[in-house]
């Protein structure tokens, strides 16, 4: 196993998609605000533990998970196809790694951690970041194991979109309405750097090892099952919670 | 006093470190499961797989400091310093660079692309030539990043205005339906797919404390059910500008 590590070139590459950002934000602020930057140390600095703090992640992603969970979803695609069993129980293992992926790689998405940070501090504290993400992640869970029985079956992809989404529609009359802008954008926050790579790494797996499916056409579409499901699974432990806060007041 | 910083610096990264394994315990977990009890196959290679782990829990650790001091405080600045001034112009012009800027360079993206337009090549929608399946996937991403700067710019004039997201979302929802019947077959799985990878790492966090900046200074919005909502628009609005150029290019 060979891996090329480049701690330069992966730095570089992670300034070029930091600086833009960083570019623009001041050029507005000194440009157009005509402000000021206030205390621009702290800020420079945040910006490079920014920087250093994504270019080890990414960069310790593809020493060590990667690599290792991709070779594992291949060899449990082929394992289940050489089980010789070509009906759908037969991949009982891929479904638990599909479930169990999406999940772990969820709790750890940089991006979901930010946005339930916020949502904690925005919620004056009632919404619980950690609960939050774990509503997320079970939801990506569902998802892409929902997602993986699909390309195993071959069933159309806009059948479980569709659904999904009329199942959206109906738990949002029913939501409490303080949570529903949070559960849409946990929706397109899940599918970021973690998630995104080991998923589809799955699906293109799968999708080359089931007689009859096509790499292309089926090993892709994972991402859209991560996008929707957990939209269902944070409104769902919205309306829990509020059901208990309910129960309890009228005992009260 | 720099003393002072730095102990409290170091009490931040501390906890950060610890949050980081707690994060990554679940991941690392299940794959040494599946590893050893599943597929019984011994590690390869331990040592690199452990300075990995070791660079991942560190760089998550640090990013997330990152964030607490200088990407959400200039985000939140910024968002201040735009609802103090009212100058919806250039506020609505940051907001498009902000999300079409930071999607075009997009990795993700560009995989994304690039594999969904071989299918749609394969498929005999166009040539399958590089040169035209180079074009077409750099069309595919332009779409991508349009649609996302239109987004933000929709989500801020939303918090300004104060309209209701679910009318933006449900009406976003069924001209997705609506497109999914008219456009080809072979680009609707490419362009459900380029509305979830368009949110990046650092886009998110950025975008986040804006919006939850403006729904804070701005009277009578609330940051919670006003603030977000931007991240749900900017995976909407890709599936069905994608789905609108693929049936314009057919």
């Amino acid at each position: 196993m060979e891996i090329l590590f480049n701690p330069t070139m992966l730095l570089l590459a992670t300034a070029k998609d930091v600086a833009p950002v960083l570019v623009l934000l001041v050029l507005f602020q000194t440009l157009v605000l005509k402000r000021p930057i206030p205390r621009p140390g702290r800020i420079i600095f945040g910006f490079g533990l920014v920087l250093v703090g994504m270019t080890c992640f990414l960069g310790g992603l593809d020493l060590a998970l990667f690599p290792i969970g991709r070779t594992m979803a291949l060899q449990l695609a082929e394992g289940a196809q050489k089980g010789g069993m070509a009906n759908w129980t037969a991949y009982g293992w891929v479904y638990l790694f599909a479930f169990l992926m999406g999940f772990s790689t969820t709790i750890a998405e940089p991006a979901l951690i930010a946005v339930a940070h916020k949502a904690h501090e925005a919620s004056n504290k009632a919404v619980s970041s950690w609960g939050l993400r774990i509503a997320v992640a079970i939801g990506v869970a569902i998802g892409i194991t929902l997602g993986t029985f699909r390309i195993v079956t071959g069933t159309p992809l806009y059948l479980y979109i569709m659904a999904g989404y009329v199942v959206v529609v109906i738990q949002t009359v029913f939501a409490p309405r303080m949570i529903i802008p949070l559960a849409y954008d946990s929706g397109g926050v899940t599918t970021s750097t973690v998630t995104v790579p080991l998923v589809a790494a799955l699906g293109l797996g799968l999708a080359s090892n089931v007689p009859g499916r096509s790499p292309v056409i089926d090993g892709f579409g994972l991402i859209a099952f991560a996008s929707v499901f957990p939209i269902i699974s944070v409104l769902g432990y919205a309306q829990f919670v509020q059901r208990i806060v309910r129960r309890r007041n009228r005992k009260k | 006093m720099s003393l002072a910083i730095l102990t409290k610096f170091s009490a931040a990264l501390g906890r950060a470190l610890l949050g980081a394994s707690r994060d990554l315990a679940p991941i690392i977990t299940i794959i040494a499961l599946f590893q050893v009890l599943v597929l019984h196959q011994p590690f390869p290679e331990l040592f690199s797989i452990l300075t990995g782990l070791g660079l991942v829990i560190v760089g998550l650790a640090l990013f997330v400091v990152g964030l607490d001091i200088g990407l959400f405080p200039l985000g939140e600045t910024l968002a201040e310093e735009f609802a103090r001034k009212g100058s919806l112009f250039w506020l609505l012009l940051f907001a498009f660079a902000l999300g079409a800027g930071t999607t075009v360079a997009e990795p993700a993206l560009i995989a994304v692309t690039r594999e969904g337009t071989k299918a749609v090549a394969e498929a005999g929608l166009i040539e399958n030539i590089s040169a035209s399946i180079d074009r077409y996937a750099l069309g595919v991403r332009l779409t991508v990043a349009l649609s996302v700067g239109a987004a933000i710019v929709l989500g801020v004039l939303r918090i300004l205005r104060g309209w209701s997201l679910l009318v933006l979302i449900i009406g976003g929802y069924v001209l997705v339906m609506v497109m999914t019947l008219f456009a080809p077959k072979e680009i609707v799985g490419l362009a459900y797919d380029s509305g979830g990878v368009t949110t990046s790492t650092v886009t998110v966090p950025l975008v986040t404390a804006l919006s939850v900046g403006l729904a804070r200074t701005i009277r009578g919005r609330d940051p919670l059910t006003d603030g977000f909502g931007l991240i749900a628009l900017a995976s909407l609005t890709p599936m069905i500008f994608v789905m609108l150029f693929g049936t314009i290019v057919n």
